[in-house]
């Protein structure tokens, strides 16, 4: 059934939110969105998650130890390609 | 059904050193040519290489390194440590547990290299690879996994709403680290590969998408469902913290 997009309940776009952004859809721009503020700061929390996330755990090298150790695995496979 | 496939070859594959056959869609393929004479010791791998090094020198590193030349490997290793142990990491939240998964990978990339016929692009087979190494890991150790097809399948019970309310704008101050990162270890593995890969890895929905085989659309909603399932464990924890 289709909801009349300009008329919907917090429960009614939530249950959505899922389905439109996956279809591609910003909803932040949502007319749901645009007039209810507890929608709003769902998204807004949403978003500092992620931003947290990006800030939290940087992109991190392993130790050089581990090529010596995968060499080591490597050698005691030997050379699979050789059949 | 296609991501129960590739789960499926990872974990026999896995037990199989000499199986050939890559994620996925990469097939066996005839024998490729051999260096058999590469026997010397390889070098230390490079250090480090810029992106813009990186995307130039990756297919001749890679021809080399198909044709069983060490060196490349070594090269090869090098240019995509990083990204495939941050992934680990992230997956794993330990570091031991983090290494030994990445040096799977990468023996794994050994034993399959010479199969990588170039129908997507090489870091993308490679975190493919990676991102089953993990899932079988995972599952064998029982925690919360479940199947990659059943994380991007809409799953009623958890169905929206559920964050339905009044909004918390404590999250609004700040997000404590440790807090974050056992929301994020305590997602099923679906859940966590896909905000892994997008909003801490920083890879694009179309790439998340062709590394696990899904559609853009499921890469994001499904995203959206991780992060909705990270806020609902941010706003308990401070609580279940307090019990403690």
């Amino acid at each position: 059934m289709m909801l009349d997009r300009n008329n919907m309940t917090c429960e009614e776009f939530q249950a959505q939110m899922a389905e439109l952004i996956g279809s591609g859809e910003d909803v932040s721009t949502h007319p749901h969105v645009q007039s209810c503020t507890r929608c709003r700061a769902l998204l807004n929390e949403l978003e500092i998650i992620a931003e947290a996330a990006r800030q939290l755990f940087p992109v991190v090298d392993p130790p050089d130890t581990l090529w010596e150790k995968l060499e080591s695995a490597i050698k005691q496979e030997g050379d699979p390609t050789r059949g | 059904m296609t991501l129960t496939r590739m789960f499926m070859q990872s974990s026999d594959a896995s037990s199989r050193a000499t199986s050939a056959a890559g994620p996925q869609a990469v097939e066996n393929l005839p024998a490729k040519a051999e260096n058999p004479a590469d026997k010397t010791d390889p070098p230390a791998p490079p250090s480090s290489f810029t992106p813009v090094a990186a995307s130039g020198a990756d297919a001749d590193v890679l021809t080399r390194a198909q044709a069983g030349d060490h060196h490349a490997f070594a090269q090869l290793y090098a240019l995509h440590k990083r990204r495939i142990y941050s992934l680990c990491l992230r997956m794993v939240s330990n570091v031991a547990e983090a290494e030994d998964l990445t040096q799977e990978a990468f023996l794994q990339l050994h034993r399959k290299i010479a199969t990588f016929r170039g129908d997507s692009a090489f870091s993308t087979w490679l975190h493919r690879l990676a991102i089953n190494v993990v899932l079988m890991h995972l599952r064998k150790k029982g925690l919360s996994v479940i199947s990659l097809d059943e994380a991007m399948e809409p799953t009623p019970e958890e169905g929206p709403g559920r964050s339905f309310g009044a909004p918390d704008l404590s999250l609004a101050g700040s997000i404590d680290r440790l807090a974050l990162e056992r929301a994020i270890s305590d997602l099923p593995a679906g859940y966590r590969l896909i905000f892994v890969l997008h909003d801490i890895e920083g890879y694009e929905h179309n790439e998340i998408a062709a590394m696990l085989d899904c559609s853009i659309g499921n890469s994001k909603s499904q995203l959206h469902k991780a992060r909705l399932k990270l806020r609902d464990a941010m706003r308990t924890f401070p609580r279940r913290e307090g019990r403690r």
